[in-house]
């Protein structure tokens, strides 16, 4: 034991993180039931990164270094990734995982770094008065709840009376999250909401998919992660409920789930809070100067997939977050808590994002000190197995504001006052 | 040289049954604490005390547990991860119904909680033994689960089902929540940690040890002899459910500060400490720290090493970490069945022989 002791006292002492100007620790996961979306999503982050560094020379002139941390999605390992990059000068961080988001966000309001969770996390924190260093635009899971039923409210011509609604989810803070929304929802609409957890990792949903066949809901709802997404499409094929009234969250549809279902699952549809493919101009640039100078991450074959796809957006604002710290603070080696300043003076613009070489990819956005929500839109997306495709089948559809608000300020709230937390922004 | 008991006389009967009867023992005990309550501290920073020592420390509690169980009783287990799914519960429950109350008292009421439910799931004991019991402790861990997850009540109501441990105070220090120092919390988990070895070794040097351990060797022959079998057992359930639940709420509040139960208390837990009494040694203390160090220290050594030293991708040091610890439990033992802390022991007695073995 006290030989261990001395050894990991070696390692870490001479342990010397690679130094850069601007450190953005990504901490990733490509190992467990997990890896399937963590790897692209690891590589879409990396990739837009080294796309900075080696057309522009970085961000403001200063190289970003992306760090990785194996989580594999676990809380005690997302832990020790923070606190071991804590000290390297990071200054944000991205863990694409829910559990663990809800763990930083204490940690990293009292070192004062900001958390960026696009599209995950703590539902509540898009009311900055309270959260002061966690950032969710453009959208978050109680927006992707609003927005499913307010899609399926369209099919029906406006009257979700009578109808079933199942909610597949993983039985996590992950999962859990949107069922507030829902039951909400549900209410203020009319239609019946059945909760159907699946235990993590889900690979094994034979009994719950037995129960949609018995329950005959009209539509299905997911929040799966993983290798759950997966097995439940395919489960659905196996039970042969019809695919179009089988919607997926954002986590719930990507290639990885459907590919391996088959022809079964064409027809699936899921939430998109981005664009997906590679008929961007921005891939022209990643060609040149990442992936043929061969300094692509991991393997590169994950390239312009839906998970890629959001890697690099998260990257993407991250980098535009930097750009509005350093203008703000008049230099560019900024730190932490500059970067906070900047996430929360953060505009993105359609005209932005077409600079950017990603013309109608996201929703345009601006944060304030209050709303680091963002509008909270997204679309809707259909798989097609014929062609391996997802295709785009709405425009971006904004959320139900009027009861998700309420839902906001309530759980942020109870969060404030558990915590003492006083309300900012007065 | 020095590790002998040649002129180490004594001269009462309290010496003879001291812990360490050996003086070198004895002051290299001394030491260690005295790094451990007076260096340490001083020293600590954030990473080392959150990725290293309060781990170790709270897993060090929970593996005595475990081996007061397992070990000492000879009752296996396969429900560690939802007694430690009680404690932390039991311990959010308290710390949000009653703020002004010291936290470590409600981690002590955590760890009594626990001691109930463990005494609840201990009575199938009476009935069955072996593989069977273990059966129903893991039935215990799958309805705990299931229970923290399905009922909102658990959870104060909250959205996501996760608890999340506010800011608590000793003495004016935070001891949770997210502005505690490393020094506060590494302390905190120090001294609990070393009340409760030193209770749990003097326990089992005692006659309540004694008759866990006649229960374990052999219970029949141990009833014939007096031993009663029922609060014997559940002596051990409950015991045992108190260092757990105790763990479990330190791993909650201190730890991790936030948690899901299926997540942080799943099975693979169970296992976890289940794991680390087997290599440290069923039936003793200094196997349950040399487990818990061995299980939680190691993966981190081997992350260090292979991502910091010689710089390779994250996935693939994942899995080689997995691999090569895999490895050396298999390795150790089939070198030593007995653990750790048989090797431990074999190289004391050698020592005590050397420079002359007969």
């Amino acid at each position: 034991m006290r030989k261990t002791m001395t050894a990991l006292a070696l390692a870490m002492a001479t342990a010397t993180p690679a130094m850069a100007e601007l450190v953005v620790p990504n901490l990733s996961y490509r190992t467990g039931p997990f890896a399937a979306g963590g790897i692209p999503y690891a590589d879409g982050f990396n990739d837009y990164f080294t796309l900075l560094n080696e057309r522009d020379g970085g961000i403001g002139g200063e190289k970003v270094a992306t760090p990785e941390c194996e989580t594999a999605y676990n809380t005690e390992k997302g832990v020790e990734c923070y606190e071991a990059t804590k000290g390297s000068g990071a200054l944000v961080y991205n863990p694409l995982s829910t559990g663990i988001t809800y763990q930083l966000i204490p940690k990293v309001t009292a070192d004062n770094i900001p958390l960026y969770t696009p599209g995950y996390g703590r539902t509540s924190a898009a009311n900055g008065k309270v959260f002061s260093n966690v950032f969710n635009y453009p959208a978050n899971y109680w927006d992707a709840a609003s927005v499913a039923i307010k899609y399926l409210l369209d099919e029906n011509g406006g009257d979700l009376e009578g109808k079933k609604i199942a909610l597949v989810y993983h039985n996590s803070a992950y999962g859990k999250e949107p069922i507030p929304t829902l039951s909400a929802l549900a209410a203020k609409h009319g239609f019946e909401l059945v909760e159907i957890p699946v235990d993590s990792p889900g690979q094994e949903q034979k009994s719950q998919w037995l129960q949609i066949r018995r329950d005959k809901p009209d539509y299905v709802l997911m929040w799966g992660w993983g290798v759950m997404n997966a097995v439940a499409i395919q489960e659905a094929a196996n039970i042969r409920f019809p695919m179009e009234n089988f919607i997926g969250v954002w986590w719930s549809g990507s290639e990885n789930d459907v590919l391996p279902a088959g022809d079964g699952a064409n027809g699936y549809k899921s939430l998109a809070m981005h664009g997906t493919g590679m008929d961007y101009p921005v891939y022209a640039d990643l060609k040149q100067y990442v992936y043929d100078a061969g300094k692509s991450s991991g393997a590169g074959d994950q390239v312009g997939s839906v998970l890629y796809s959001r890697g690099m957006y998260a990257a993407l604002v991250i980098s535009e977050a930097i750009r509005k710290a350093q203008e703000l603070s008049g230099h560019a080696a900024i730190n932490a808590a500059e970067l906070r300043d900047g996430f929360e003076a953060l505009e993105i613009t359609e005209a932005r994002m077409a600079e950017l070489g990603l013309p109608n990819f996201g929703q345009p956005f601006a944060s304030s000190c209050e709303d680091h929500g963002g509008p909270g839109a997204a679309m809707i997306q259909q798989w097609d197995a014929s062609a391996k495709t997802w295709s785009l089948i709405t425009g971006f559809i904004a959320p139900d504001d009027e009861v998700l608000t309420p839902l906001v300020m309530g759980d942020s709230a109870a969060f404030a006052a558990e915590n003492n937390i006083a309300e900012r922004c007065n | 040289m020095f590790y002998r008991e040649a002129g180490d006389f004594k001269t009462s009967y309290v010496d003879d049954s001291q812990t360490f009867p050996i003086r070198f023992d004895r002051w290299r005990y001394y030491a260690i604490l005295a790094v451990a309550f007076g260096a340490a501290p001083l020293l600590i920073n954030d990473y080392w005390a959150n990725a290293v020592f309060v781990p170790f420390l709270i897993y060090a509690i929970a593996a005595i547990g475990l081996n007061i169980l397992t070990g000492y009783c000879g009752q296996v287990s396969l429900g560690t991860g939802g007694f430690m799914a009680v404690g932390a519960y039991a311990c959010y429950k308290l710390m949000t119904a009653f703020p002004e109350v010291s936290i470590l008292i409600h981690v002590l009421l955590a760890g009594g909680i626990t001691a109930g439910v463990g005494v609840l799931f201990g009575l199938p004991s009476l009935r069955i033994k072996g593989f069977y019991l273990a059966v129903a402790t893991l039935a215990a861990q799958f309805f705990l689960v299931w229970l923290f997850n399905k009922v909102p009540w658990f959870y104060n109501y909250s959205a996501s089902g996760q608890i999340s441990a506010p800011e608590r105070t000793i003495l004016g220090h935070a001891v949770t929540g997210a502005n505690t120092t490393a020094s506060a919390k590494y302390f905190f988990c120090l001294v609990i940690l070393f009340a409760l070895a030193w209770l749990a070794r003097n326990l089992t040097r005692g006659t309540v040890g004694r008759k866990w351990m006649a229960i374990r060797d052999m219970d029949i022959a141990a009833e014939i002899i007096g031993v009663n079998p029922l609060t014997t057992k559940l002596s051990a359930f409950a015991i045992s459910s108190f260092y757990i639940g105790v763990a479990g709420a330190l791993f909650f509040a201190v730890y991790l500060g936030a948690a899901e139960v299926g997540e942080a208390f799943g099975i693979q837990k169970s296992f976890l400490i289940l794991f680390m009494i087997i290599i440290g040694g069923l039936g003793s203390i200094f196997g349950s720290f040399a487990g818990a160090a061995f299980m939680v220290l190691l993966p981190v050594l081997l992350k260090n090493v292979l991502v910091g030293q010689l710089g390779w991708a994250t996935d693939l040091a994942a899995h080689v970490e997995l691999m090569i610890v895999g490895a050396l439990i298999v390795i150790f033992l089939i070198a030593e069945p007995h653990g750790l802390n048989q090797l431990w022991r074999l190289a004391k007695e050698k020592l005590r022989l050397w420079p002359f073995p007969h």
